[in-house]
């Protein structure tokens, strides 16, 4: 299988602001290789870097110290209106004194396209967009779902080779997000061109990428497909961002870790402490005397189809559990209830720090 | 910080002063360096005809408040100035008090109107805000002359049968400077009204204040800064005061800003005058100076 | 009966002495105006509409040439004023502190601190000397000590409409491609140039309106409209005043709505 070719790459980027004592490292020797055509995400919470790292893409930072590589070419110190990169703002950052048309011509009337091209390559993106009446509106008359289509097709106008989109859907109400994020998939392929998106959205991180670099503190915490980041993260701050997550510790012995009530499970590990992790799904729970972990129902919290049980084990150690509602088929386990619960091995993680 | 950084923040400050350096050009020129000429010839000997020799001499500092007497040459107090001193402070601050007592009713009018009528009233006092002083001037000269509005009405009336001489003493100027610079008390006022949050009266009705009670208690308290911006735009201007003195306080009734231009003309004494004008200068800026303290403490409740 | 309701905002007395502050403010400029069109001498004695005394103004040479250099003086000045308030309007802002900055903000506003009177008297001294050193007694003098009390009023609104404008919107423009020049000509100047605008006509007013610094720095023959007017001022008062007064107004109530209607905050 050949390798697919690199459109980006961060090479131990460094971005500090302010100096001396007060210095922030907003990026700390962050490296990543980003594939031609992929949808790239970077997650994380507000202040771990994600959006910094997709300004040193832009050109709109230089980085204190490392490279930014474009198809292999060292572009670090290229002004941002050199770069075959185009953004789509988080405010969308549309021009008020200007027609959609005349936002969507920008970028190529600057590039000095033949006028003929200009007019061709305006219609196709009106088209793609499905915004052929609101040409020659003002962009203040629009929506912000419009708002929102006309800041893409500015950046895909003309024809970038990576599309930086920094938190583009956070301004939008939740049935307008999803409708976006399917709009944003199929302008993805029918393009073929590589996305850098950033969002400190889980969800919109997992159902829209191809693989997902997760940020904290500065750092990448774990690169990779939605499916490894949610089943297999790398670490506790990677399993506490993704979804929800229980974590019980224990010590190893090599082939078994014994928890804080006593009870062995078969996982293997680094001998010593060890902090294990498992999805509130993946908690089986058996009736009263169905065997397995003695666990009290602490509180049930119902969420329609699914109820979250939230127990606790002898130990004190609080576990959440979930499972299909009684109606759907859940065991019916009220307050104060005695349940036996099982962790299978499977679905243990174990963790690094 | 890299040295790349440094140098471009050097190059930021660089092109920040290039860009104002026109400006300021004009600035110097025909603003600011005058001001320093000023000074200089305070302290030297006023010429015979006007103008001023270049020796140095106290007396135009002297003169502010002593005069000289022409038959023995002893120096001696000078009522005259210190009448027209007296004048400017007094109708002044009288201006400041009766702009006061009428423009914080009609700013908080202002303010308590629902939004959409509130540009309009607002416009209503902005309009002579930035109407010409003199025509304005003009027009309060039209009501309270001889032969005026005010006068002809009440003949008209019946209720004199003589005019009442209004014009040309101290009550007409003052009626014109409160006239003139209403629009400066109501602005800053209104300003700090329309951050005032209503919610706090409610609240105060809550906790048994009495109408009187929660406005001495609650909204004067917290629109002081307006109150004090409000106050200082009105003195200031009016201890400078010089067209509405001069058109409605004829010849005898000179505020300051009168007096100075005399020594430039028929005076003859330009030292004097600058004298004058430098501690006219003074006053204002101090006065100037609690109005940006008053400012910021209202941006900075807690501060 | 329905009780009316408390109302928590209404202080007894206050509205009626709003609406008469509001009649007292604009009865007298009522009263100017209407007695403008009056064909009789007097104020005191309706005698008929007429335009005779804006007819008499108008056939005054006195007040046709004091008209045309208030004009030459408003657009000269305001448009210096403009110009080097809209450079110093883009180095000041929209940029991280700089050594000196509040040095160059007490600068431009210092015609704004700085009393009437005392400026007049400074400029009066200063270019009395270069007229005598010069010869030169042109309307030039006249001129740059109104741009340079108009700059601080051309200064505000420009500076206001570059700090409310959206710093990403250069970026896009660089973002797509548009080099600095680019961006200043395409972006930023059609987005500053309602403020632009709002500035010059409130530095044409401002130098329209100017009565003090025009009586001090004027060369014998140099009246603009307010200086003839205070000139006039010292004789009884005609209604010849009136009409000039009243055209001045009308010319500031249209520049001022054209002011609030450009800064009306409504992109």
């Amino acid at each position: 299988m050949t390798e697919t070719p690199i459109a980006i790459e961060a090479r131990n980027a460094v971005k500090s602001f302010g100096q001396g004592a007060v210095a922030v490292r907003a990026l700390d020797d962050v490296s990543v290789q980003i594939r031609r055509g992929e949808f790239f995400t970077l997650l994380g919470p507000s202040g771990c870097g994600k959006t910094t790292l997709l300004r040193l893409i832009a050109g709109f930072e230089t980085p204190t110290s490392g490279q930014i590589l474009l198809g292999g070419e060292d572009i670090t110190h290229l002004p941002p209106n050199k770069r075959p990169v185009n953004t789509v703002f988080q405010s969308y950052a549309l021009f008020p004194h200007l027609s959609v048309a005349q936002n969507i011509a920008f970028g190529l009337e600057m590039q000095n396209r033949p006028r003929a091209e200009v007019a061709a390559t305006v219609a196709r993106m009106l088209a793609l967009v499905q915004l052929e009446p609101m040409a020659n509106r003002k962009t203040s008359q629009l929506s912000g779902g419009q708002q929102q289509r006309v800041a893409l097709a500015r950046a895909l106008a003309p024809t970038p080779k990576v599309l930086l989109l920094d938190e583009p859907l956070s301004a939008l109400d939740l049935k307008l997000r999803k409708e976006m994020q399917i709009e944003l998939k199929r302008l993805q392929q029918e393009t073929g061109i590589t996305f850098v998106f950033v969002t400190h959205d889980q969800e919109e991180a997992l159902t829209m990428s191809d693989r997902i670099a997760v940020m904290s503190a500065g750092h990448i915490q774990q690169v990779g497909s939605p499916r490894d980041i949610y089943t297999r993260p790398a670490n506790r701050f990677v399993a506490s961002f993704i979804g929800e997550t229980n974590f019980l510790t224990g010590t190893s012995d090599g082939t078994r870790v014994v928890l804080g009530n006593g009870a062995a499970v078969d996982v293997t590990a680094p001998k010593g402490p060890v902090t294990l992790a498992i999805r509130p799904e993946q908690v089986r729970i058996a009736g009263v005397d169905g065997g397995g972990m003695p666990a009290t129902v602490a509180s049930t919290v119902y969420f329609g189809t699914d109820t979250h049980l939230h127990l606790t084990l002898s130990d004190g150690t609080a576990v959440v559990a979930r499972q299909q509602s009684p109606a759907a088929g859940g065991i019916d386990a009220p307050k104060g209830a005695q349940v036996g619960i099982t962790l299978p091995t499977d679905a243990l993680q174990v963790l690094g720090e | 910080m890299s040295s790349a950084e440094t140098k471009a923040e050097a190059a930021r400050t660089r092109s920040a002063w290039l860009l104002s350096l026109p400006a300021l050009v004009v600035l110097v020129f025909a603003a600011s360096g005058p001001l320093l000429i000023v000074l200089a010839y305070s302290f030297l000997t006023p010429g015979q005809y006007g103008n001023v020799v270049w020796d140095f001499d106290l007396s135009g500092w002297i003169g502010i408040l002593y005069t000289k007497d022409i038959f023995d040459g002893t120096w001696g107090l000078a009522d005259a100035h210190l009448t027209i001193f007296w004048r400017s402070v007094k109708l002044s601050l009288m201006t400041t008090a009766i702009t006061f007592a009428v423009g914080f009713p009609t700013a908080w009018f202002i303010a308590t109107r629902p939004a959409k009528q509130r540009a309009f009233w607002l416009f209503l006092i902005t309009i002579p805000f930035w109407t010409n002083l003199l025509i304005r001037t003009v027009a309060i000269n039209e009501v309270i002359r001889n032969e005026g509005l005010l006068n002809t009405s009440l003949i008209w009336l019946g209720v004199i049968s003589e005019p009442i001489r209004i014009i040309y003493t101290d009550t007409a100027v003052l009626i014109g400077m409160a006239y003139v610079y209403l629009p400066l008390m109501v602005l800053p006022l209104f300003a700090a009204i329309d951050r005032f949050d209503m919610r706090l009266l409610e609240a105060g009705y809550d906790l048994y204040a009495s109408r009187l009670r929660v406005l001495r208690r609650v909204i004067l308290p917290i629109v002081k800064p307006g109150i004090i911006a409000g106050s200082i735009l009105v003195f200031v201007p009016s201890l400078g005061a010089y067209v509405t003195p001069r058109v409605l306080g004829g010849g005898k009734n000179m505020m300051i800003g009168n007096f100075i231009e005399l020594q430039f003309g028929q005076g003859r004494n330009w030292p004097l005058g600058a004298a004058l004008s430098m501690t006219l200068l003074v006053v204002v800026m101090v006065a100037l100076l609690v109005y940006v303290r008053a400012a910021n403490k209202g941006d900075n409740p807690h501060g | 009966m329905a009780e009316r309701s408390f109302e928590v905002a209404r202080l007894p007395g206050f509205k009626f002495i709003a609406i008469t502050a509001f009649v007292l403010l604009y009865m007298p400029i009522i009263t100017l105006v209407v007695y403008s069109f009056n064909s009789g001498q007097s104020v005191a004695v309706w005698e008929g509409f007429s335009l005779d005394w804006y007819g008499k103004a108008w056939a005054n040479e006195a007040v046709k040439g004091a008209t045309y250099r208030s004009l030459i003086i408003a657009a000269s000045a305001s448009a210096i004023a403009t110009t080097v308030a809209t450079m110093a309007a883009l180095g000041t802002t929209r940029r991280k502190a700089f050594k000196g900055q509040t040095f160059i903000y007490v600068m431009i506003n210092q015609p704004l601190m700085v009393p009437e009177i005392v400026t007049a008297v400074a400029l009066l001294i200063f270019f009395a000397s270069i007229k005598v050193a010069t010869g030169y007694n042109g309307l030039i003098y006249l001129i740059i000590a109104h741009a340079a009390f108009c700059i601080p009023f051309a200064y505000l609104p420009i500076r206001a409409r570059l700090e409310g404008m959206d710093l990403t919107l250069e970026t896009a423009a660089a973002d797509l491609y548009a080099s600095h020049w680019q961006t200043f000509r395409r972006v930023t100047l059609p987005l500053m140039l309602p403020g632009i605008i709002a500035g010059a006509m409130l530095a044409f007013v401002i130098s329209l309106d100017d009565v003090v610094i025009t009586e001090f720095v004027k060369s014998g023959g140099q009246d603009t409209l307010p200086t003839y007017m205070l000139g006039q001022m010292r004789r009884a008062v005609t209604p010849e005043v009136n009409a000039i007064s009243t055209v001045l107004l009308a010319l500031t109530v249209v520049l001022l709505t054209a002011f609030f209607l450009l800064t009306r905050k409504n992109d």
